[in-house]
């Protein structure tokens, strides 16, 4: 019974810190290059124009989602089981919705360099 | 940093939530927050110039930062599997590396003046060369 919670509350960070990173990702694309608009605007205004943006808001409201479901797995779970397993999770999710909802072209280089670095992230943080 | 800082302070509990500020206070916890200000700050820079799965496991470097530090600085010990996690993220690092940051769209080019120009004034190049030639603008 215990399981089912922890891999719930797993999937529940790794749902919450995609969505989180997809809206951040989109706020940023609409903000634009931030080095350019710093020279044009400067930097209070580049701050402003993100910290504006309700798809940055929403976004930082679902990593911090996924931030306090990862303390509520922390204490229903090991954390052997749940940092790697959340951490390698997210980024496989993450390259699934940049294909979608990003609309990024996520060709057979960047799905091997995604696997790799999960694999990876999951065995050091095992 | 953090959780040195946190380690210092002692567990907080919900009943004595003047710890919490005790906890600010303490400089390892405050360089610690000001770190995370300054990462989330440079990562949300980067996601405006390369693609979130670009960024993304560029930023996981520093687990393998971390492992390092671990072994070299704190001298703790890593077993050869978490050798052979560094060697996976490395290489799947690299891996992106080498190809394109950015995904072109049509639109992407509108919303930036200055790449507007560049595209209109060398319509012959091809999506990948567009890509790269605000770079090469002088202005």
């Amino acid at each position: 019974m215990k399981g089912v919670y922890t891999w719930g509350a797993i999937l529940v960070i790794v749902f919450a810190s995609v969505v989180g990173d997809v809206l951040l990702a989109r706020a940023m694309k609409q903000v634009g290059d931030v080095g350019a608009l710093r020279r044009r605007v400067g930097l209070l205004a580049v701050i402003r124009r993100t910290l504006g943006n309700p798809n940055f808001l929403f976004g930082v409201i679902a990593m911090a989602v996924a931030f306090f479901s990862l303390l509520f797995a922390l204490s229903w779970g090991d954390v052997s089981l749940v940092a790697p397993a959340a951490a390698s999770l997210t980024f496989i999710g993450n390259a699934v919705a940049a294909k979608i909802f990003l609309h990024e072209r996520v060709d057979r280089r960047r799905w091997i360099a995604a696997s790799l670095v999960a694999a990876g992230v999951a065995l050091l943080a095992g | 940093m953090l959780s040195h800082g946190m380690k210092q302070t002692g567990s907080i509990s919900l009943n004595h939530l003047q710890g919490v500020i005790f906890a600010i206070l303490n400089p390892w916890v405050a360089i610690g927050i000001l770190l995370l200000l300054a990462f989330f700050s440079t990562y949300m820079t980067a996601l405006s110039w390369a693609d979130l799965t670009y960024v993304l496991p560029a930023t996981s470097l520093g687990y393998v930062l971390l492992a390092l530090v671990a072994r070299f600085l704190l001298r703790e010990h890593v077993s050869p599997l978490r050798w052979l996690g560094i060697a996976l993220i490395t290489g799947g690092v690299g891996f992106i590396a080498g190809g394109p940051e950015l995904t072109e769209h049509p639109k992407a080019a509108e919303l930036d003046d200055q790449r507007a120009v560049a595209a209109t004034s060398s319509p012959l190049l091809s999506k990948d060369a567009s890509s790269r030639a605000p770079n090469g603008v002088r202005s």
